[in-house]
């Protein structure tokens, strides 16, 4: 397989179909990864923060899940996906370390993971799995010819969902 | 006294930050080097604007697992303090700290309770040292949280402060200091002071943002 496509940390990138696409090391930040069920192309976005309008500086859209997960979409279809046959599989979001001096960032792992299924509610796309939450990182690899998405953690077992 | 704005930072700034990265980090070598009874040696301190996908290559890589001590800075500055071991060397440290206190480490790959309490005090004292060299040199009132640990990839440790940044841009600034020694003990002090800190470190020491 060739290599795969790699995604930054508050970035996003379209992945065709016969490839695949990674992020790594995710921590509350939330690994959305779409696809369309009909060409099998897709793409995956990796959020930071819940919503750019509570934040002056928002101009990464990228880095927000709101906007995050929307401009995937909208790149999904500005190359012919249709979004009535777009999937979703989320994972990441978890709680790093016990506490967090910015009151706004208490659970943003939580908070991140709402607002990724919020949009995706709005949007209308379904999530057909997720691996979310608790206490560790997590590197995703997305591979959307046959919708795996596979997730691995240090210290358990490599999974797929 | 202003915000220091991550746009426009001078070369000055940065020689005044790798001070702070070069006096905080020598006083925790140094603690270091005395629970260990061996040499540390201490690499100069990287000060640099990082992009949100640069941040896990600063320190080997987004997938290098790390045992990470993080303490909550707090006082006259906000932030976190990491103490960043490799596995291995995390090991190496906690069989050779138990072991002087007459103990046996499990040597296991996964660190059982003891093992675990063991390393959260050893980054106790280490972010301790590093801390109060810091509020010595700029006169600030300077504490530390309990500390919490995590053994997990470098860049889900590093993005609990980068997600901090990213409420207020799209880069990072972090003061950080890699140190090893002989016996191949590998790993990095790093201090992330909140923006606003930055602007209150640098005023102490007479540079006004």
């Amino acid at each position: 397989m060739s290599e795969l496509i790699k995604v930054g940390m508050a970035d996003l990138k379209l992945c065709p179909k016969g490839q695949g696409i990674t992020t790594l090391g995710l921590g509350s930040c939330v690994g959305v990864a779409i696809r369309d069920t009909a060409t099998k192309n897709g793409g995956l976005a990796h959020v930071m923060l819940p919503d750019s309008t509570a934040i002056r500086s928002n101009q990464n859209i990228a880095k927000f899940a709101d906007t995050g997960v929307k401009e995937l979409v909208r790149l999904m279809e500005a190359q012919g996906g249709k979004r009535s046959r777009f999937t979703a599989k989320i994972a990441g979001g978890a709680k790093m370390f016990s506490f967090s001096n910015n009151t706004a960032l208490v659970n943003v792992g939580d908070r991140n993971v709402e607002a990724v299924k919020k949009v995706l509610a709005e949007l209308k796309i379904p999530i057909l799995a997720q691996d979310t939450g608790l206490n560790f990182g997590r590197t995703v690899e997305f591979f959307p010819e046959t919708g795996d998405y596979v997730i691995k953690a240090v210290g358990k077992p490599v999974k797929t969902i | 006294m202003g915000e220091l704005n991550l746009d426009h930072v001078d070369d000055i700034y940065f020689d005044v930050l790798k001070e702070i990265g070069n006096i905080g980090a020598g006083n925790a070598a140094s603690s270091l080097a005395q629970m260990l009874q061996a040499k540390v040696e201490m690499k100069v301190p990287r000060v640099e604007l990082l992009d949100f996908n640069q941040i896990g290559e600063a320190i080997g890589g987004e997938e290098q697992i790390m045992a990470g001590i993080y303490v909550l800075v707090q006082g006259d500055i906000q932030g976190s303090m990491m103490f960043l071991l490799e596995q291995k060397s995390a090991q190496k440290l906690i069989g050779n700290m138990m072991s002087a206190m007459g103990m046996e480490p499990g040597g296991g790959e996964v660190l059982n309770e003891m093992e675990q309490s063991v390393l959260k005090e050893i980054g106790n004292i280490i972010t301790g040292a590093y801390l109060n060299s810091l509020s010595a040199m700029t006169n600030l009132k300077i504490t530390e949280s309990v500390p919490d640990l995590t053994i997990d990839m470098a860049g889900a440790i590093l993005s609990v402060p980068a997600i901090e940044f990213g409420m207020v841009g799209d880069k990072m600034l972090m003061i950080q200091t890699a140190f090893s020694n002989e016996d191949d003990l590998n790993g990095y002090f790093i201090l992330v002071p909140d923006l606003p800190s930055y602007g209150k470190l640098l005023a102490a020491l007479g540079i006004n943002v």
